[in-house]
């Protein structure tokens, strides 16, 4: 019965603006990031929500959504404006991908791998670097993507193998890089790889590697549970040669370049955390008014009434902590792996319950293909898994708990 | 200022207030005030029911127009063959003129297109004026134009009306600026005043939802344009008598500074929506585009043709020339299906004069069921297969 | 290339209904907006921009104060100019007036070779405006254009959709064309574009500063008036069909063939 009203909700934009006239909290943005915010949320109506499903069933990468992006200034938001981005920070990348998660993840996703391949050259690159690489993808002209994972190397990412030896005026990579979210589509990547296995987390080196360099493949496109718009493939470097001056910041510089990205990015998965449970709530809900059993609207029900307020009691406990991370980190706080961490792994952990229930509450239409609950719930499983597990933001809480007690003592 | 409340009037009612569409009426001490911001629009006038709105119009003198004679209507043609509007028009025109007791006349632009004026006059035409000359063969707004005006120069017609077709559309407007003078577009309606021998032009305003008569009351010729299948043609007659008037063009000079380069006609499969008796239309309750299908078989079952709404086509399910509706064709069959489709003000414009309306729809309170003559709160997925059975078994 | 491009603000009442019990209008508290098509030729326009390169777009509307709202949003997507006509004199004007103000505020602009208009305003709804503005500056026009195939220093090449099909004609510059739907599709304003829009001046047009004939503007201009407004009388009412599908199919299909229609 509610098939044709579901899909209607989906894509109908005064529906829509009326829908999200039930906004979250007041988190006081300034005027730029509140454009930033609307500008998001509409592509995301109107334009990734009504693709959303056939992206999805037929694996194909959003480019016209990239397009569509790029044109409305948004792939630089977090961009400094000398390079052509719009001078904001995380928590204006967080604002946009919370949008586009809302309608796709895979979307999403796709847009702030760039910002992972990205934020190494903002951080530790020199002047050069920066103005040859940032400007054509504040403009969206190009894509990024960031190296580090292998086959032997996930969690323990000290474990990696790819070797990059000095030679002359360059550097040869070898080995195989695993699971890159936009590899093969970006044209960007920095590469994580061993310069001196000997000097063990001091012997990495991050390098800026761009497509289409002679010994640079890729391996096959992965099949996902989720996010599967986005493209996922493997990194084959065979004897690929990279100039010294593709070098971020020092040799030996590696694995800094990588906790401290991985840090700064770990706000935006939040993000697509909290932006996926926002559509599952949102989905939920709407069919929870609609759906009749027993003479009356599922949503009359308690134990709905009881699922429907947990869901989104979390998802703006969530929504919080990501957002006061974002504006931490943009402030200038030096230190901030624990809150990053703790942002990464509440929302995540608590999209995958919301996704879950989503589901839950749509019973069997929630399980069926023709409404997008089940997608969001396949895509939610990722942010528990990617850009450090959830085991791994425990662990780092951890460590900074005992850290800052020991301070303290 | 055109507008003003006439305060002993006015109580403060504030029934007027969300009448107006620019929001610009608001009460203060229980009288009602008009903001800068009017539009001079009237569509607050009718929702005070105390009389308290008063529009005022400015017209200077009363110009002297009696001599202007003569309902015109533009014949147009394409391809050597009348458009049915022309007729139609024909047909109203007739019942103009004899209220007006003025001549109903016909003038016919192309090129080797004599032959139609007999067609003209067995569809009603006292006159058939005919401009014929190579450059009026395909239309292009300046030749048209210049020879339309001259002749309307030239004979002082009272009123001319056009079909509001693609030419139609283009060609009025041009002429009216040449012309000096006014132009309702898109009537839905007409009636003569023989007093004044002025044109009651009615048309919908803001989607629809309101019906405004005009007046074109200091200038001639008055002109309209009418959608086709508003209105009806006479019955053929082939004995009628009338004259065919060889407009002489010796003096014209043609402006030929525009050139057609190429003309195609649509390559998709020829709807010819204005024409079809029979029309099953979908909207987008059908849910998805495989769902057309059952729209198709029930058009193919019944003889008729698909149309569609706007929300179907902008969906990209179908193409453009199914589209009925205000920003698509006016249709007027003798039966219209309406299957999921809700019946927003520009689509019931496009069909609600059809003969027969059935509307099937999952929401009773949908509009579409306020112009229906028969009503099924229901699936139409579930129901167009069930239609299916029962019209194969009359077979 | 200048290019001028003429915009509506339009109530977004197209939504509005009737009060049943009163017969009143219900506007739905949607704001104002731009005018559906004048959308599309905006796109355009800013295509024909990027495509020529050293050209500017400059948007033209006339209306009430808050259409600068509007005007607004054309230098968001990414208009270089926007220039507002209003005044009180300019109330109450029809197609006609409306059409000789916009042609001389194009005069006074000044070295225009192209014009893009939305092909009908959907409150209007007539088509007119287009025309009759080519009309008062002697240009060629085209409506319903669906291409622009070539553009240059003199020349034009569109092609306009018709009754049957499409016809593909060359006119001289300066001309003006009204578009439709399948041209384009609008972009979103950007950032950047919504950014420079907050701080654009949008400089307002007067009758006075047009030196327009006070006979030829607003009421006084309109040769056409409003006699009377009214609600449509609704004179059907449906039999409602209950019942099972199919038996609801069943008695409808006896229906129509009662009719001879089935």
């Amino acid at each position: 019965m509610s098939i044709a009203l579901m899909r209607e909700g989906l894509c109908l934009p005064i529906a829509n603006m009326l829908e999200r006239m039930i906004t979250p909290m007041e988190y006081f943005l300034d005027e730029q990031q509140q454009m930033i915010k609307e500008l998001a949320a509409r592509i995301a109506d109107e334009r990734v929500a009504p693709v959303a499903a056939e992206l999805d069933e037929k694996e194909e990468f959003p480019w016209e959504l990239i397009r569509v992006l790029a044109d409305a200034d948004l792939c630089g938001v977090y961009i400094p404006e000398e390079y052509g981005g719009l001078g904001g920070g995380v928590f204006e990348q967080v604002l946009v991908v919370e949008e586009l998660s809302r309608a796709c993840s895979g979307v999403a996703a796709s847009y702030a791998a760039t910002g992972l391949g990205t934020f190494p050259i903002l951080m530790f690159g020199n002047d050069e670097q920066k103005k040859r690489y940032l400007p054509e993808i504040a403009s969206g002209k190009k894509l990024a993507a960031f190296g580090l994972t292998e086959a032997n190397a996930g969690s323990d990412a000290a474990g990696i193998e790819t070797t990059a030896v000095a030679d002359g005026d360059s550097y040869m990579l070898n080995g195989t890089k695993q699971w890159i979210t936009n590899g093969g589509e970006a044209d960007i990547y920095t590469i994580i790889a061993m310069t001196d296995k000997k000097k063990g987390t001091r012997g990495a080196t991050a390098f800026i590697v761009e497509k289409d360099t002679p010994g640079f493949g890729y391996g096959k496109k992965e099949k996902k549970m989720g996010i599967r718009s986005s493209a996922t493939r493997e990194l084959v470097f065979t004897d690929c040669r990279v100039p010294k001056t593709n070098v971020l910041g020092r040799e030996g510089m590696g694995f800094i370049v990588a906790m401290k990205t991985l840090d700064r990015t770990r706000p935006g998965i939040g993000g697509q955390a909290i932006g996926i449970a926002q559509g599952a709530l949102d989905a939920a809900v709407k069919f929870a008014r609609e759906r009749r059993q027993f003479g009356v609207p599922v949503i009359s029900f308690q134990a709905v009434q009881h699922m429907l307020a947990d869901m989104a009691t979390q998802l703006e406990a969530a929504r919080a902590l990501v957002y006061a991370t974002a504006r931490m980190i943009d402030s200038g706080v030096k230190d901030f792996s624990k809150e990053a961490a703790m942002a990464k792994v509440f929302a995540s952990d608590m999209a995958m319950r919301v996704t879950t229930d989503a589901v839950q509450v749509m019973g069997g239409h929630g399980y069926m293909r023709e409404y997008p609950v089940e997608k969001m719930m396949r895509d939610a499983k990722i942010t528990q898994i990617y850009e450090g597990t959830n085991q791994i933001q425990r662990n780092v809480i951890g460590g900074e708990l005992i850290k800052e007690y020991a301070g303290k003592k | 200022m055109g507008i003003s409340i006439l305060n002993d009037k006015c109580i403060g009612c504030k029934l007027c207030v969300p009448a107006c569409p620019f929001g610009v009426i608001t009460v203060a001490e229980k009288k009602a005030l008009i903001g800068d911001a009017c539009t001079l629009c009237g569509a607050c006038e009718p929702a005070c029911k105390f009389g308290a709105i008063k529009f005022a119009y400015e017209t200077g003198p009363a110009a002297d127009l009696s001599a202007y004679q003569g309902v015109w209507v533009f014949a147009e043609q394409r391809g050597g063959k009348l458009a049915d509007v022309a007729l139609e028009l024909l047909g109203e025109g007739r019942q103009l003129a004899t209220v007006l007791q003025q001549p109903l006349a016909a003038f016919l632009l192309g090129s080797g297109i004599g032959h139609l004026a007999k067609e003209l006059i067995a569809f009603g035409a006292e006159r058939v004026y005919v401009a014929d000359h190579a450059d009026l063969r395909g239309f292009i707004e300046d030749s048209y134009t210049t020879v339309l005006t001259e002749m309307a120069r030239a004979q002082k017609p009272n009123i001319i009306l056009l079909g509001a077709t693609a030419i139609g559309r283009s060609l009025a407007p041009r002429v009216a600026a040449r012309l000096g003078t006014g132009l309702t577009a898109d009537c839905t309606g007409l009636a003569a005043d023989p007093g004044t021998k002025d044109l009651l032009q009615t048309r919908p305003a803001f989607g629809g939802n309101v019906m405004a008569t005009i007046l074109t009351q200091n200038h001639r010729p008055q002109m309209a344009t009418v959608r086709p299948r508003v209105f009806c043609p006479l019955p053929k007659d082939e004995n009628r008598i009338g004259e065919t008037v060889n407009w002489n063009l010796a003096k014209t000079v043609f402006d030929h500074r525009v050139k057609l380069l190429e003309s195609m006609t649509a390559q998709d499969e020829k709807v010819n929506l204005a024409e079809a008796e029979i029309i099953v239309s979908a909207g987008r309750g059908l849910g998805d585009q495989k769902n057309l299908c059952l729209v198709k078989d029930l058009a193919d079952a019944l003889g008729g043709v698909v149309g569609a709404s706007r929300a179907v086509v902008d969906a990209g399910w179908i193409a453009y020339q199914h589209q009925v509706g205000q920003t698509g064709k006016t249709v007027r069959p003798k039966l219209y299906v309406a299957c999921g489709i809700h019946g927003a003000i520009q689509h019931l414009a496009g069909m609600q004069s059809a003969e027969v309306i059935v509307a099937i729809n999952k929401n009773p309170e949908a509009p579409i069921f306020k112009v229906a003559h028969y009503g099924i709160v229901g699936d139409a997925m579930e129901v167009i297969p069930e239609m299916l059975k029962e019209l194969k078994k009359a077979k | 290339m200048k290019i001028v491009v003429c915009i509506k603000q339009v109530p977004g009442t197209t939504e509005v209904k009737i009060n049943p019990e009163t017969n009143t209008l219900i506007r739905e508290g949607i704001p104002n907006e731009i005018n559906v098509l004048d959308l599309y030729a905006i796109e355009e326009a800013l295509r024909l921009k990027e495509r020529l390169g050293e050209s500017t777009v400059v948007a033209l509307s006339m209306g009430p104060p808050q259409a600068a709202e509007s005007l607004r949003q054309t230098i968001a997507l990414g208009a270089d100019e926007a220039i507002l006509l209003s005044d009180r004199a300019f109330a109450g004007a029809d197609t006609l007036a409306t059409a000789y103000t916009l042609a001389e505020a194009i005069k006074k602009i000044g070295d225009v070779s192209l014009i893009l208009c939305g092909k009908q305003a959907v409150d209007g709804d007539t088509a007119q405006v287009g025309p009759e503005v080519a009309e008062n500056l002697g240009w060629p026009h085209l409506t319903y254009v669906r291409k622009i195939n070539e553009i240059g220093g003199q020349e034009v090449i569109a092609e306009r959709m018709t009754d049957d099909g499409y016809e593909r004609l060359s006119l001289p510059l300066p001309a003006l064309l009204t578009v439709i739907k399948e041209i384009n599709e609008p972009r979103l304003p950007g950032i950047k574009g919504q950014m420079r829009a907050k701080k654009a001046e949008i400089p307002i047009w007067t009758a006075e500063s047009l030196n327009a004939d006070p006979d030829r503007i607003g009421q006084k201009g309109s040769p056409t008036w409003v006699k009377k407004i009214f609600y449509p009388e609704s004179t059907v009412t449906a039999e409602i069909i209950a019942g099972s599908p199919s038996e609801q199919a069943a008695c409808v299909v006896e229906r129509l063939k009662g009719l001879g229609m089935a």
